[in-house]
């Protein structure tokens, strides 16, 4: 196991032993196919989730669809 | 550019499109639909009390937001697993943004999270009247027009502010009708008319209808649609409603094909003078 990391995902700081964003959302237990993640105010594109590696101080947005007008 | 007489006024009474293509539908940048009316997925109760009202007003496209995943409880439903975007297109929206900047912004993860190039842009103004900052949409409307998004574009009631937005790259002009939630019905019946006459991409009424007639109104206006929320979703039995909008919708339309009879002054008979007993 790698040391944790201290990251920030939507606002709130967090420890974390993911070293990729796949491994991320897999930690937060969320299904990848129904997020979208901003990677250091960078979109990360789906298909590259399992290869951006995470470093520590990185500020994360992930976001879904939810109801609205 | 493109010039004055490309906009020609016509008569009310001549529909802007040929009747055959009334029950076919409409497009919008590519993509074909015969419902015309476009409904959000905000303000229900529960998840199941909206896929009802989707299913009944028969929308084949609903208006959705972009907000951050519940990271403390990731079991809790969402809305993919009650209405299904394989089914229903999912318009991403930018609600509750007030600058080009944060608009942009959501409408890039939009896209990475669903995919879909077709967006609903909206920049506010101020809070209290969520009336649309043009200045704002405008600039929005260009650069993600340029990055390859299909905007339909949330915006005033102003024909000439239209015309701008279309030459940015709008792919659907959707003024106002009456401020967002107020159900107050469409206000400005001239500057919609004129709005549809002057523009060559579809034309959705997008907020302000309260009930069914003011749908209809709308349709008989001209616009290719209507888009709502809080007129079915605050309704007292909104799943009915959602069926009154469809109806309302459908009736507007086809009124605004037949083309309405022309107005008098004075009562005209409908029984034959000829004959009287």
């Amino acid at each position: 196991m790698s040391t944790p990391i201290s990251i920030t995902v939507n606002g709130e700081s967090r420890r974390s032993q993911a070293s990729t964003i796949a491994d991320l959302v897999r930690e937060l237990s969320l299904k990848p196919e129904k997020v979208a993640v901003e990677h250091n105010g960078v979109i990360a594109p789906r298909s590259t989730l399992e290869d951006v590696p995470l470093a520590d101080g990185d500020v994360l947005e992930i976001v879904t669809f939810v109801g609205g007008g | 550019m493109r010039c004055l007489a490309d906009t020609a006024p016509r008569m009310t009474d001549q529909p802007k499109i040929s009747p055959e293509a009334s029950s076919d539908g409409w497009e919008v940048a590519g993509h074909r639909f015969t419902s015309r009316l476009i409904v959000g997925t905000g303000k229900y109760k529960d998840f199941a009390q909206n896929a009802a009202a989707v299913e009944a007003s028969g929308a084949q496209i609903v208006t959705v937001a972009v907000r951050r995943v519940n990271i403390s409880d990731p079991t809790q439903p969402v809305l993919m697993d009650f209405i299904d975007p394989r089914k229903i297109t999912y318009l991403p929206n930018t609600a509750g943004c007030f600058t080009a900047e944060d608009a942009i912004r959501t409408l890039r993860l939009a896209r990475e999270a669903g995919g879909w190039d077709l967006v609903k842009l909206e920049v506010l103004g101020e809070a209290r009247t969520l009336y649309p900052d043009m200045r704002e949409t405008l600039k929005a409307t260009e650069v993600l027009a340029n990055e390859g998004f299909k905007p339909m574009v949330y915006c005033v009631d102003d024909p000439i502010a239209a015309r701008q937005l279309e030459e940015a790259g709008a792919v659907a002009i959707m003024p106002l009708g009456a401020p967002i939630g107020s159900g107050l019905g469409i206000q400005n019946k001239v500057t919609i008319r004129l709005i549809v006459e002057g523009a060559t991409v579809p034309v959705l009424v997008d907020a302000g209808v309260g009930t069914a007639s003011e749908a209809a109104e709308a349709m008989e206006l001209g616009c290719d649609g209507v888009l709502m929320n809080t007129a079915i979703a605050e309704a007292k039995d909104p799943i009915r409603m959602a069926r009154a909008m469809k109806y309302g919708v459908i009736a507007g339309r086809e009124a605004y094909l037949a083309g309405r009879m022309g107005r008098r002054k004075y009562a005209d008979p409908s029984s034959p003078l000829a004959g009287l007993i």
